[in-house]
């Protein structure tokens, strides 16, 4: 199939119209506005709808609505507008109601920066909203991933009746690579019989996120929790990259998993035996992809666009059986292959160390 | 002997939960007894506030979309914007729409938004126990202007109906009262109205309804009417302030 | 066959239907429901002119209003 060369966020944008979204609802701020501004363009020419609402809190809510109706819908915004959008999406998830979120991760807190980061992750895999929920939480790191993952958002969220965020990163959003267009793949769902469009012909329906009483109130949570159990058993997602004879690994998500990928490369013309697991769902989050090397690792090092929160979830997928540092970067800044191997052979003592740094041009 | 009254097949019939004497009663019943005239249950979706009234999705035969608090003219564009065919209405306190709500109020007015929004005004945040509202009047007693709403600092009441008028996407605008028998009618006449300009698609309808809180005025339910009568009546712009041209109105 | 009927396990005995009839049929009773409200009763049939006026101001459509058949 042909090939084009467009923007990371437009081909979330474009994924979203070969998916079938029919509505979109958002807010411009950088460096996620381009999925808006595309999608202004060109989703109205596939019979679809874009609002901008007034904030990034209208547009959720937008997305409530035309959830609730069956309709598939997304919505797309960076950081400090994803802060904005937490009660709703606590709402969204208590409803039970299918809508794709796209988070390109900029450098926080505050208005901080433009930059890539991925100072948002506990924010997407821990709550951010109020309450006991989950997203299914996708981590593209590269263009096609973008557009791929962005279509399947659709059908995970109505699979599960639950909001799934694509989280991506200001680099991501912004860089040029060719993607296939892929049509959307014909599967099988779950009848939508819960659905809010006018009771004719039928019993007159309601969707709401309150319990009257603390019995009801638990008998939700506990309904959620075995869904979201469902979820942790069948959808975990990820990359393992000369993983299999690996004495050391690299954990590293998004625009870290593909520089990442990188550092093996180098490492293992050196000799050293260092693999990559790159996670692909950060909720679920993958400790499937952990347990054969649990007890065979020497040692693993995170690399990540913050001062260190997926680290904390390697070092309970390997029960902190082996050393687990983290080398990071932060404010927009990304780290190159060097320095990251610099690190890496510094704290795990590789005799290759000095060779390395030394000889810039072998890189 | 025939039977002149009865309830409306717009209510399904589970007893309502409000306060005695509290006339949100009134206009669940007069906003099911449009529907059922029009014609429209089946094909109408409202959308509950959070507030007193956050319950009334099992007291309307309508399906129903429960909003957080001041996000249901921001749910209700979702959906009418998915379902243009089909009758989508709010049905908020003045607090959820003028406090939380009101960059909501002012948008869907400014889009012209073909939805209604019914605001009910009872000057006080009801279901959390009687605080301050940006309706609250000057003067007025609430937990959170236990001295009285002193209107040097915190400004005084909004009228909303009228604020609302004066942009551009909004078609119908009424400001009534359910304080008694001859207003309860031209509250029903004006929510009719309202339905009928959405039917139309002329753009945004609001209904705003003067109603009482007995227990956090701390009044009985006659003499809520009287204060309703005495003191809110005054400051507000009464009837309807915009009306679409050239439509023959039911 | 009485003019105006009492649901009584809906009212709240609110007092607004007593104070906006014109010819003073109604009153609090003395007989609690299950929720334990004093349903409204009425004291003269006789006098009802089924004009309905209660029941447009009851807030919980608690009451039935029937007329004479007109010829």
């Amino acid at each position: 199939m042909k090939k084009v060369l467009i923007k990371g966020n437009e081909a979330i944008a474009e994924a979203a119209i070969q998916a079938g979204c029919k509505m979109f609802f958002g807010y411009p701020i950088t460096p996620s506005t381009e999925i808006v501004e595309y999608l202004a363009k060109h989703l109205p020419k596939a019979g679809g709808t874009v609002l901008q609402g007034e904030d990034e809190v209208a547009s959720i809510y937008m997305c409530y609505g035309a959830a609730a109706t069956g309709t598939r819908v997304m919505t797309a915004t960076s950081s400090p507008g994803f802060s904005l959008k937490q009660e709703g999406i606590s709402y969204l998830a208590a409803a039970e109601l299918p809508v794709v979120i796209v988070n390109v991760n900029r450098a926080g807190p505050g208005l901080g920066g433009l930059g890539p980061a991925q100072s948002d992750y506990f924010q997407c895999t821990k709550g951010g909203g109020h309450g006991d929920y989950r997203l299914i939480v996708l981590a593209p790191s590269k263009s096609q991933e973008l557009y791929d993952f962005t279509m399947e958002a659709f059908d995970l969220a109505d699979k599960y009746r639950n909001p799934v965020l694509i989280l991506a990163d200001g680099f991501l959003g912004q860089m040029m690579e060719p993607v296939e267009i892929k049509k959307r793949q014909a599967v099988s769902l779950p009848e939508q019989d819960w659905i809010v469009d006018g009771c004719r012909g039928r019993e007159k329906r309601k969707i709401v996120s309150y319990a009257l009483s603390n019995e009801v109130g638990e008998a939700h949570c506990l309904k959620w929790q075995a869904k979201y159990e469902d979820i942790t058993a069948h959808e975990q997602r990820w990359e393992e990259f000369q993983a299999e004879d690996a004495d050391y690994l690299l954990v590293g998500y998004g625009t870290c998993g593909r520089i990442a990928k990188s550092v093996v490369l180098h490492a293992r013309k050196q000799g050293i035996k260092l693999g990559l697991i790159r996670p692909i769902t950060l909720w679920p989050f993958p400790e499937k992809a952990f347990a054969s090397y649990k007890n065979k690792i020497k040692g693993i090092v995170t690399v990540e666009l913050n001062a260190g929160q997926m680290i904390e979830d390697v070092k309970l997928a390997v029960e902190c059986k082996m050393p687990v540092f983290l080398y990071s970067r932060q404010g927009g800044m990304m780290p190159g292959e060097q320095e990251i191997l610099k690190f890496t052979a510094q704290v795990f003592a590789w005799p290759v160390a000095e060779e390395v740094i030394a000889d810039g041009k072998n890189i | 002997m025939e039977k002149i009254f009865k309830r409306t097949t717009g209510l399904t019939g589970v007893p309502f939960h409000y306060c005695p004497g509290c006339t949100h009663g009134i206009i669940h019943r007069i906003i099911g007894e449009v529907l059922e005239e029009l014609n429209i249950i089946e094909e109408t979706i409202g959308i509950a506030p959070v507030g007193c009234a956050g319950f009334c999705l099992d007291m309307f035969s309508c399906d129903f979309v429960g909003a957080a608090h001041g996000r249901a003219q921001a749910v209700a564009t979702g959906v009418k914007r998915s379902l243009p065919e089909k009758m989508v209405f709010t049905y908020q306190g003045d607090g959820d729409m003028t406090a939380i709500g009101m960059s909501h109020a002012i948008h869907v007015a400014a889009r012209g938004e073909k939805i209604t929004s019914i605001m009910v005004n009872n000057a006080v945040f009801g279901m959390t126990g009687g605080q301050m509202a940006p309706t609250t009047l000057g003067g007025q007693i609430t937990t959170t202007s236990p001295y009285g709403r002193d209107c040097v600092l915190t400004g005084a009441p909004i009228d909303l109906p009228k604020t609302i008028a004066t942009l551009h996407g909004a078609v119908y605008v009424a400001s009534v009262s359910v304080d008694c028998p001859k207003n309860i009618f031209a509250a029903k006449k004006a929510i009719k109205r309202a339905f009928q300009v959405q039917q139309l698609g002329l753009g945004f309808s609001l209904v705003s309804v003067l109603s009482t809180c007995p227990t956090n005025w701390g009044l009985s339910p006659v003499d809520s009417l009287t204060w309703l009568q005495e003191k809110m009546l005054p400051i507000y712009q009464m009837g309807e302030l915009k009306v679409p041209e050239g439509v023959q109105l039911l | 066959m009485p003019k105006v009927v009492v649901l009584g396990e809906y009212c709240k005995s609110c007092g607004l239907c007593v104070n906006v009839c014109p010819n003073h049929v109604l009153a609090i009773g003395d007989k609690a429901n299950l929720k334990g409200y004093y349903p409204v009763v009425v004291t003269d049939d006789t006098k009802c002119i089924s004009c309905a006026m209660c029941a447009i101001v009851c807030p919980d459509v608690a009451l039935e209003v029937f007329r004479k058949k007109r010829s």
